[in-house]
This record gives structure tokens, C-alpha cells and sequence, in this order.
């Protein structure tokens, strides 16, 4: 997150290099989840033994992580705001909201996680299951690095001073952190709302 | 700690993020395993010149079969064209250097480790020997059980990691790092060809990357994705393989089409015909490669609606392929044409590719692919297209662009030497082939009994890859003359060429361009050459300044640290007590690499 050189370099799009490679990590990323989906959907009525999705999901509790994550996606435009003009608290308070957010969101899958294996759901116990922890557990994993980042950023605030407003950094983060929770949705509607169809 | 490294010596290579150095590394290591792929395909050859022949078991076979396929492909074609997409598109598009310079170093070390890690099973004897698509089931644990099928997933993973690293980089830095009045349909065909391969790529490696896991799954942690005894499906892998390994064939092809569309003008003298419907055509390829995948798979038993489909969209990519076609004989056409190496190989380009297309052409049809699907046929169609195309336009850009990266041209006569050795060695390996497929011969098998009919036919091909070999040789000879004796000085615009790195000194200056350029016209280089009725203008080259005036990034070392990181982490996975150990080591030199390389001024 260094000063980078490039950052005072004219670019062609006007865009900075780092939020374009952002955007087009996010276009590869895309892909990565796509295939992960479709797996999903393949698979999701293919398990041989053990429970089926209708009969562990609890759809009370996702829906509040689910509501959890996208606030979460406020507190990360209200952070950005704060950030591009200066309030030095504002940035750092809810920045910090991300974060929690973030964590509270893992403590949410760990525990749905806890309560599926609990209820015979093993990663290998069926096709279902594994294409579904497969799912999750990436975009968990794309959730934990998010909060890592985040966190890194929050802390190198408390470092740098009053003064360190990383406005670009921070945008790139929260577009990666937006794309996320977009992902989220989608997870969710396929996965814990198709259930019901 | 960056700013007091050295300028030359080994550490100065370690630590480069300059994108010609990147660029040099790119190409030695891919020459280094273009070694190693070269000599297992002459184990085979010479264990297939006689029926019944013993030299090699079937199990070491398998494996070279494996290598090298996966070799010629990840360890080759696409780290050479990697090296081509390093030097020239900064110089091309008259920038600095790529928009992540780190980065660059980065993707170049995961590259070089993990094609180190796949080349390392054959020390320990357990080369992966599941083919270079990896088949499941063959491939899962119930027969496959030793960590051989491991190498081949874990290398092909770290080497997809750095494409896709690679990959962003170039897109951003094409897209955004261009020079004043360098507008899209102002940009030389290379770059064209360079960005539709890295959007390929960075949407067709995410497929191969979850595929990957999956089987890492099955195999490490007992999930059976790929299993029909848990509901699992065989197919799964083969669907998810082909929507990244069609794709990846267009990445393979497509920077040999922008080296060809590049040689061709220079040595006619004649702008490239048709440069727009060149550059549609390359986006047309780009996006019906992700159509076609099941072509693939037609024996599979797709049902009559999914094989119409697929057969119908493999007819139609033929079509901008053939448009390409036409346009580079008519570039030729009426051109005041220099026969140098480069161009030899150029011209062979379009000759040997025009066959590996008829030939694959032949194959969207179902009821033929059916009949040449696994034999000796489909071998002659894809070495047709990817090394009497791809490869050979690859030598061409080596011959063409040589002086330009080291100031000093290539002996032409060990070039035509070499580019006469290849021809004919190639098409008397690969021409029989079309032959033996056609008389059933299957591909993949280690041996065949004498009475079949295909003695004559494969021994000649056998005798075809000896005189390709001594064209290597050739090669070889020819890089060390040349950089020996240092004979012939090139200057900076050593061939009359039409685009912007002609204009610079040779080797460019570490700083690229002194002045920022400013482009008015496609070939812009040509039209400050020359005027419209052929009159000579002075050119402007590229001044020399004192470097010291000029930003660069420093050089880092925590690339090659981050990337032995990654490396850590998939050994952990070939140790099986201490294993996640290991992983866990790798993860922790991986976090603290980034941590240091955010922290460092660039």
C-alpha cells in the first residue's frame, strides 16, 4: 500500500492502474465463482447419503448474516466517504465497522458449519456437501482476506498518523470487498433460497 | 534495503522488475524445458520407431506422454509467448514499463517454481502420467494412489496462479499505459493479439483453477467430486478442463498470429492488409474459443442438440481464422518481399497452420471426429497447429526481434540451416501421422505389434524427429556464435520496421524512452520514416539521457520470496505427517513477503 510510483502516472482510462487490476481481477473472479455455482447446482440433488439441504438449512439465521454482510457494504462506502474528505475518526471508526462486520459474518459460517456437521454433513459425507462447503468456504476464505486486508489498513492508520488518508488503497479495497458480498447474494438466493422453489 | 542493490550480476537478475529483463528470464527458462520436452519427445519417437520395441516400459510412457504434452504447453509456448508480451508491449505502446512492475517478477518466479515442481517428479520417479488433460477417474486416488497425478495438479495450479497474475498486468498496462494518440485501433496487431490472450486468459484460468481444487479435494481430503460411487460425476472434470482448455489453445495461437501479422509487413514492405478486420477477427476467435469446448468431448455422448451446437460454433470460428488467412497472403501479395529467417518462418507459418486447420476443421463434424477421436490423426491436427504454427511464428519473432533485445543479429545462414531443418523434419514427423490415425493407430499407446501396417509410416516419423532435433542443435550453435563473436551489429532499426520499440536504441535503454512518444498513425514509425509516396524522412530515434534523470522502480526481492512462499505451501501437501506443517510455513512466508512488499517503496 506503499506510495506507489505509478499513482502519479497519467493513465490512458484516467482510471488508477491499481483499481483497474482490481476490476479486472474481479471480472477473473467472476469465473472462479461461476464454475463454483454451477458445480453447486450440478451436484446440489446428488448426494447419495446423508441429509439434503432442505433438511439442515436454517433460514432465519443465514438471512441475519446475510443482513449482517450487506451492512457491512454500508459501513465500507460511509469508510470511503470518510476517507476522501479527511475525517480522520469517521475513516477509522468505520472502517472498523467493516471489520466487525466481516468477523461477525465468519462467526455466523463457522457456526452453521459447526451445526451442519453436527447434523451429519460432513465435507465428504456426500456430492451436496462438498460442493457446498467448497461454495461457501471460498467465498468464507475471500471474506477472512478481506478483513485481513482491511485490518491492515486499519492498523497502518493508527502507524502513519492523522494525516494518511489512502484514499485510492481504500477504494480498492472496498470494491473487492463490495464484489464480495455481490457474490453473497448470489450464493445466497441460489443456494438457500432455491431450496423453497 | 531495495535502493542500494547492484545494476548487474546475479542478484541484479533476482531482484529485476524491469519487464526486458523479465522478458530474457521468460525466454532461457522456457528454452530450458523446451530441453526437457524436446528429449521426452525423442524417447518416444525412437521407443515407437519399431514394432514391439523395449527401450521405454509402458509406465515411463505414460509419463513422457504426460510431460510432455504438459511441458510444450504451460513450460514452453506460453512462458515464450510470456517473454514476447514482456519485452515489446511496454516498447510497442511507448511506456516505461507494465503498470505492476513487482508483480511482473512475481508471476515470472511462480512461474519458473512451479515448472520446476512439475519437473521434479521425474527425480523423485514419480512423473504424473494421467495424460496432459488428467483424466478422472484415472486420476483419482483409487487409481492413481502415489503423488505422481499430485505434481500435475499442483504445478499446473502455481503455474495457472502466475498466468492469471501475468495476465492482469498486461491487460491494465495495454489498456491504460499507452502512449499519447495511441488510440485502440492505433495499436500495433501484437498488442491487439497480446490483450485477447490475456482476456482469455483471465477468464478461462478460474475454471481450471477450481477444477483443480476439486481434484486436490478428491484426492487429498476423500471428497468424490469425480466419483460415481458418491453421486459424483466422471464428465464433471473433462467439461470443466475443456471450458478452460479450449480457450487455452486460442491462448497459445493467438500471440504467434500478432508475431506473424508483425514479420510479415516489415519484410513486404507493406502495411498489414486488412489491419481492422485482423483485429475483429482476433476478438471473434477470442470469443467463440469459449464456445466450442465440447468439441472435445463429442464421444462422450453429449445427445444430438449439444453436438449440433458445438459442431455448428466449431464451423464458425473457422471463419475469422480463415479471414486471418487471406489477409496475411494478401499482405504478401505484391510485397517487395526480403526472404530473411524470420520471414522464412512466418511464411511456414501460415502454410503449416492452414493445414492444422483443414485438418481440425475435419473435426467438427461428429460422425469423423467420432473415427479420428484418440488416434494418430488428432496427434498430426494439434502438432499442425501448435508447432508448425505456433512454434515455428515463435522462431520467427525470436530471428526478428533477437537484435533488437541483445544488439547483435542472428548468423542468417545457421537460421535458414535451422528453419530447412525444421520444415522438413517437422512434416516428415507429423505429415504419416494423418496416415497411421487414418489406419486406426491410437495415440498414448507405448508400443504396437508389426503386422498393423504402420512399421513404414512410424519410422519415418521417428527419422523426422532426429533432423528437427539437429535443427535444435542448429539453434543452440547459433545463439552461442552469435553472442560469442559478436560479429554483426545491429542498429537501432535493424530491419526497416513499422512500430514504436524500432525506434529505440538496441538493447532499448533500461528507461525505455527518453521522450515520451507521441503516435499519429497506425505504424507510426513507418509514417516518420517514410512519406505516403514512398519519399525518406529523418526519423527521430530515441536520445540517450543519462539514467540517473529517469524514475525507475527499484529492484525487490520479495517477489522470488513471495513465490517461494506459494511453493512452501503445495510441498506441504506431498509430506503426509508433517505435510500441513510445511503448508502452514509457506502460508506464513507468503503473508509476511506481502506484508514486506506493501511496506517497500517502489
Amino acid at each position: 500500500m506503499s506510495a506507489d510510483a505509478h499513482a502519479v502516472h497519467h493513465t490512458v482510462t484516467g482510471i488508477d492502474n491499481r483499481k483497474f487490476g482490481m476490476w479486472v481481477l474481479i471480472g477473473s473472479e467472476c469465473f472462479l465463482f461461476g464454475a463454483l455455482i454451477l458445480n453447486y447446482l450440478v451436484n446440489r440433488d446428488r448426494g447419495l447419503v446423508g441429509p439434503k439441504a432442505t433438511d439442515i438449512f436454517n433460514i432465519d439465521i443465514t438471512t441475519l448474516s446475510t443482513f449482517d454482510l450487506l451492512m457491512s457494504s454500508v459501513a465500507m462506502v460511509l469508510a470511503l466517504h470518510a476517507c476522501q474528505h479527511r475525517e480522520i475518526k469517521k475513516f477509522r471508526f468505520w472502517t472498523a465497522m467493516v471489520i466487525l462486520g466481516g468477523i461477525i459474518f465468519l462467526g455466523f459460517q463457522y457456526f452453521e458449519f459447526h451445526h451442519f456437521i453436527h447434523a451429519g454433513l460432513g465435507l465428504t459425507t456426500n456430492v451436496f456437501g462438498s460442493s457446498f462447503y467448497l461454495l461457501t468456504g471460498c467465498h468464507g476464505t475471500h471474506v477472512f482476506f478481506g478483513v485481513l486486508w482491511l485490518t491492515s489498513m486499519l492498523v497502518t492508520s493508527f502507524i502513519r498518523g492523522k494525516e494518511w488518508f489512502p484514499s485510492v488503497q481504500l477504494e480498492v479495497a472496498g470494491l473487492y470487498w463490495h464484489f464480495v458480498d455481490v457474490v453473497w447474494i448470489l450464493i445466497f438466493t441460489v443456494v438457500y433460497l432455491f431450496v423453497y422453489l | 534495503m531495495a535502493k542500494c542493490l547492484p545494476n548487474t550480476g546475479v542478484i541484479s537478475w533476482i531482484t529485476t522488475v524491469d519487464h526486458k529483463r523479465i522478458g530474457i528470464m521468460y525466454a532461457v527458462s522456457a528454452f530450458f524445458f523446451l530441453l526437457c520436452g524436446g528429449i521426452e519427445a525423442l524417447l518416444m519417437r525412437t521407443q515407437l520407431a519399431i514394432p514391439n520395441n523395449t527401450l521405454v516400459t509402458a509406465g515411463t510412457f505414460n509419463s513422457l506422454v504426460t510431460m510432455h504434452g504438459t511441458t510444450m504447453i504451460f513450460l514452453f509456448v506460453m512462458p515464450l509467448s510470456a517473454a514476447f508480451f514482456n519485452f515489446l508491449t511496454p516498447l510497442m505502446i511507448g511506456a516505461p514499463d507494465v503498470a505492476f512492475p513487482r508483480m511482473n517478477a512475481l508471476s515470472y518466479w511462480i512461474f519458473l517454481f512451479g515448472g520446476l515442481l512439475l519437473n521434479f517428479s521425474f527425480v523423485v520417479r514419480l512423473a504424473p502420467d494421467g495424460g496432459w488433460f488428467n483424466y478422472a477417474n484415472l486420476t483419482g486416488k483409487a487409481f492413481s494412489p502415489s503423488h505422481a497425478i499430485d505434481f500435475w495438479v499442483f504445478g499446473v495450479q502455481i503455474l495457472g496462479l502466475a498466468s492469471l497474475i501475468a495476465a492482469i498486468n498486461f491487460l491494465v498496462t495495454i489498456l491504460n499505459m499507452r502512449c499519447k494518440g495511441m488510440t485502440l485501433l492505433k495499436m500495433p496487431i501484437f498488442i491487439w493479439t497480446t490483450l485477447v490472450t490475456q482476456v482469455l486468459l483471465i477468464l478461462a484460468l478460474p475454471v481450471i483453477t477450481v477444477a483443480l481444487v476439486m481434484m486436490t479435494f478428491d484426492r487429498t481430503f476423500g471428497t468424490g467430486f469425480f466419483d460415481p460411487a458418491g453421486g459424483g460425476q466422471v464428465i464433471m472434470w473433462q467439461h470443466f478442463f475443456w471450458i478452460f482448455g479450449h480457450p487455452e489453445v486460442y491462448i497459445l495461437i493467438l500471440p504467434a498470429m500478432g508475431i506473424v501479422s508483425e514479420i510479415l509487413p516489415t519484410f513486404s514492405r507493406k502495411p498489414l492488409f486488412g489491419y481492422t478486420v485482423m483485429v475483429y477477427s482476433s476478438c471473434a476467435i477470442g470469443f467463440l474459443g469459449f464456445a466450442v469446448w465440447a468439441h472435445h468431448m463429442f464421444t462422450t455422448g453429449l445427445g444430438p442438440w449439444a453436438q449440433a451446437l458445438f459442431s455448428a460454433a466449431t464451423m464458425l470460428i473457422a471463419v475469422p481464422t480463415g479471414v486471418k488467412i487471406f489477409n496475411w497472403i494478401s499482405t504478401l501479395w505484391g510485397g517487395q518481399i526480403r526472404f530473411t529467417t524470420a520471414m522464412l518462418f512466418a511464411m511456414s507459418f501460415i502454410a503449416m497452420f492452414t493445414f492444422g486447420g483443414l485438418s481440425g476443421v475435419m473435426h467438427s463434424s461428429p460422425p469423423i471426429d467420432s473415427q479420428h477421436q484418440d488416434t494418430y490423426f488428432v496427434v498430426a491436427h494439434f502438432h499442425y497447429v501448435l508447432y508448425g504454427g505456433a512454434v515455428m511464428a515463435l522462431f520467427g519473432g525470436i530471428f526478428y526481434w533477437f537484435p533488437k533485445v541483445f544488439g547483435y543479429y542472428l548468423h542468417e545462414g545457421m537460421g535458414k540451416a535451422q528453419f530447412w531443418l525444421y520444415m522438413l523434419g517437422f512434416n516428415l514427423t507429423f505429415f504419416p501421422m494423418h496416415f497411421l490415425g487414418m489406419q486406426g493407430m491410437p495415440r498414448r499407446v507405448f508400443t504396437y505389434a508389426g503386422d498393423q501396417g504402420w512399421n513404414l509410416w512410424n519410422l519415418v516419423a521417428t527419422s523426422g524427429s532426429y533432423v528437427t532435433a539437429l535443427g535444435g542443435v542448429m539453434f543452440v550453435v547459433n545463439i552461442v556464435y552469435t553472442m560469442a563473436t559478436k560479429k554483426k551489429k545491429a542498429p537501432a532499426d535493424c530491419w526497416d520496421g513499422r512500430t514504436l520499440e524500432w525506434s529505440l536504441a538496441s538493447p532499448p535503454p533500461e528507461y525505455n524512452f527518453a521522450v515520451d512518444p507521441e503516435v499519429k498513425n497506425l505504424d507510426d514509425w513507418w509514417h516518420q520514416k517514410y512519406t505516403h509516396d514512398g519519399r525518406r524522412l529523418t526519423p527521430r530515434y530515441q536520445p540517450d539521457v543519462d539514467p540517473a534523470t529517469k524514475h525507475l522502480p527499484h529492484p525487490s526481492f520479495w517477489p522470488i520470496i513471495l513465490a517461494a512462499g506459494l511453493e512452501i505451501v503445495a510441498i506441504g501437501f506431498f509430506f503426509d505427517e508433517v505435510g500441513h506443517y510445511i503448508s502452514v510455513a509457506g502460508l506464513v512466508v507468503t503473508l509476511l513477503a506481502t506484508y514486506g512488499w506493501i511496506f517497500e517503496e517502489a
